[in-house]
């Protein structure tokens, strides 16, 4: 890899052992994907996955501690993913023990080690950190060190700042280091789609949906869609936006898709058009029909599937303060009609700190609050993982909760009939 | 016996017996219990991973397309060499994923006492021929032996 006078310096020792040891890392890591040179990071803010103090991760604290004593700390200040843990959230005593004394035991040591290494502000918990009210919203052309899943793919796609998929430590290294090797999702040719995704359905497809269908098929690759601007408009408004963080945290998280573009609407689609597409791509036609076979696809993890919920989890990612509008009215509305006061499923919505803050401003909190919904900061992984939880009747419309936990999926629709009729038509 | 030749991500010579996965590894879901509770030996924890769950893949060669899941992949793969209960070495039929090559690299670099050798690009055929109980070597050069 070819080097700058400072990069080589770096490497040399001259700034420290363990800044070398951190520059050593990242040209490993890029050499392994044919990167031949490394790039600023110039985001204003990182964002880095690892949020929780899980006593299973003790060796990342101890490198996290490495690199403080060496004064390694972030360049840039930087979001971090949602706490594991809110007394806010439905638990029973067993799992609240569990909890606080044995999985996320080490959650306040390792929020003391966020802050000494540049966390943007106390509460900067999200997993959604591109959002207004967060204040961590990459521009165009940005070249990033993130490694949050839905978080990477909503900025390459929807903000077109470039961000490969990394893993979590490598996050805060290249933020340390101040540079990134340029391979993958940071090239022009990386971000060139290998498939085309036609759009064939008689409404408007359900986001986590359609989100898991094409990323189950296209796995890694880029995908260029067509015809969802149909549905969606040209312009990204707030609830196109909204729209796309569903979709994509489901490309992510039932594929590995890092970046997408939507014909007509993403910024690059609208800049070159079908210029990103590869000559060779492949195509996936996507109707009504492949979107209900792709529901009946997901296994259903409850050991007595017949059983009613337990709890509800909505906002995985987190919701937008559009999104946590729009289901207060929904539920309101479903309530009338179906004769009940408030939710007959324990219900949880979860948003960012900021978010929440600017919810509560609203006459909306307080109406949310009366249909029997909590509001909370929490990541819905974090509480389902462990086997307690595993064991707990959740429903969800996170694809992404769906995949990784044993919580059930449903369309938006049938959560909003599940939480305010039972289930019932 | 039969012999694969593949890209070497970190080096080492180990030789092991296979535990094989034809689906992709989920990498948090497969360890996680493994670390959190204690289990020297890594049970795999994977539910969804038929070929896998419940085998012990600590001392083990691990025989694999890719890894899936969660970002943190990497670094529950760090966490397991840290803490002693890495498999023997890692060989990949396809080119190694970002997530994997992470935690490859971390351990290769911050835990000079680990070693796990990992191979990737060892191709299609590899993944075909090789099965769980098999003796594996692994060389310096990637070379990958498997032996009934």
């Amino acid at each position: 890899m070819l080097l700058t006078n400072e990069q080589q310096a770096i490497l040399n020792g001259e700034s420290g052992e363990v800044l070398a040891k951190v520059m050593k890392t990242l040209i490993k890591y890029g050499e392994v994907f044919g990167a031949e040179k490394m790039v600023p990071v110039t985001g204003k803010h990182n964002h880095l996955v690892t949020s929780f103090g899980l006593k299973a991760l003790g060796p990342v604290y101890e490198l996290m501690d490495q690199l403080i004593n060496a004064g390694a700390v972030s360049q840039q200040t930087f979001s971090c993913d949602p706490r594991p843990l809110d007394k806010n959230v439905p638990a029973s005593f067993l799992q609240n023990f569990i909890f606080k004394n044995f999985m996320y035991s080490r959650q306040d040591f390792y929020e003391k080690q966020l802050n000494s290494l540049g966390l943007m502000e106390k509460d900067a918990f999200t997993c959604a950190c591109y959002m207004d009210e967060v204040g961590n919203k990459p521009e165009y052309g940005d070249v990033l060190s993130w490694a949050e899943s839905s978080a990477v793919v909503y900025a390459n796609s929807v903000l077109g700042a470039r961000c490969n998929r990394n893993s979590g430590i490598m996050d805060i290294m290249g933020s340390v280091v101040g540079y990134v090797p340029y391979f993958g999702l940071l090239t022009d040719e990386g971000r060139r789609a290998k498939w085309i995704i036609e759009i064939k359905t008689t409404k408007k497809p359900e986001a986590q949906l359609l989100g898991s269908a094409i990323g189950m098929k296209v796995v890694e690759d880029v995908p260029y869609i067509i015809g969802l601007d149909k549905w969606l408009g040209d312009e990204l408004d707030d609830a196109t936006c909204t729209y796309l963080k569903d979709f994509g945290a489901a490309t992510a998280s039932n594929g590995a898709v890092g970046l997408y573009h939507i014909d007509n609407l993403t910024p690059e689609a609208k800049k070159m058009g079908s210029e990103l597409i590869c000559e060779d791509a492949k195509t996936y036609v996507i109707d009504d029909a492949e979107l209900e076979r792709v529901y009946k696809s997901y296994p259903v993890m409850w050991k007595n599937p017949e059983k009613a919920p337990k709890l509800c989890f909505m906002g995985c990612p987190h919701m937008s303060l559009e999104q946590l509008k729009d289901w207060t009215d929904k539920i309101e509305a479903a309530l009338s009609e179906s004769g009940n006061k408030k939710v007959v499923v324990p219900t949880v919505f979860t948003a960012a700190p900021a978010v929440l803050k600017e919810f509560e401003k609203t006459e909306y909190a307080e109406r949310l609050k009366k249909c029997g919904v909590i509001t909370s900061y929490i990541c819905p992984l974090m509480y389902m993982n462990n086997p307690l939880s595993g064991k707990m009747r959740v429903i969800t419309s996170s694809n992404k909760l769906r995949t990784y936990t044993t919580a059930r999926y449903y369309t938006d629709a049938e959560i909003l009939n599940e939480i305010t009729k039972g289930g019932k038509n | 016996m039969k012999q694969f030749k593949g890209r070497v991500i970190a080096a080492g010579a180990v030789s092991a017996e296979a535990v094989v996965t034809h689906g992709g590894l989920n990498t948090l879901a497969s360890f996680q219990k493994a670390l959190q509770f204690g289990d020297k030996t890594a049970t795999c924890g994977d539910q969804n991973n038929p070929d896998l769950y419940g085998k012990q893949m600590a001392g083990k060669a691990l025989c694999l397309p890719q890894t899936i899941g969660s970002t943190t992949g990497g670094l529950v793969i760090y966490c397991a060499c840290s803490m002693g209960r890495q498999p023997a070495c890692m060989l990949f039929s396809k080119p190694i994923d970002s997530l994997a090559a992470a935690g490859s690299i971390l351990a290769d670099v911050w835990l000079p006492d680990v070693k796990m050798p990992v191979v990737d690009s060892l191709g299609d055929e590899f993944l075909d021929y090789v099965k769980d109980g098999m003796k594996i070597t692994v060389s310096e050069d990637g070379t990958v032996t498997c032996e009934s």
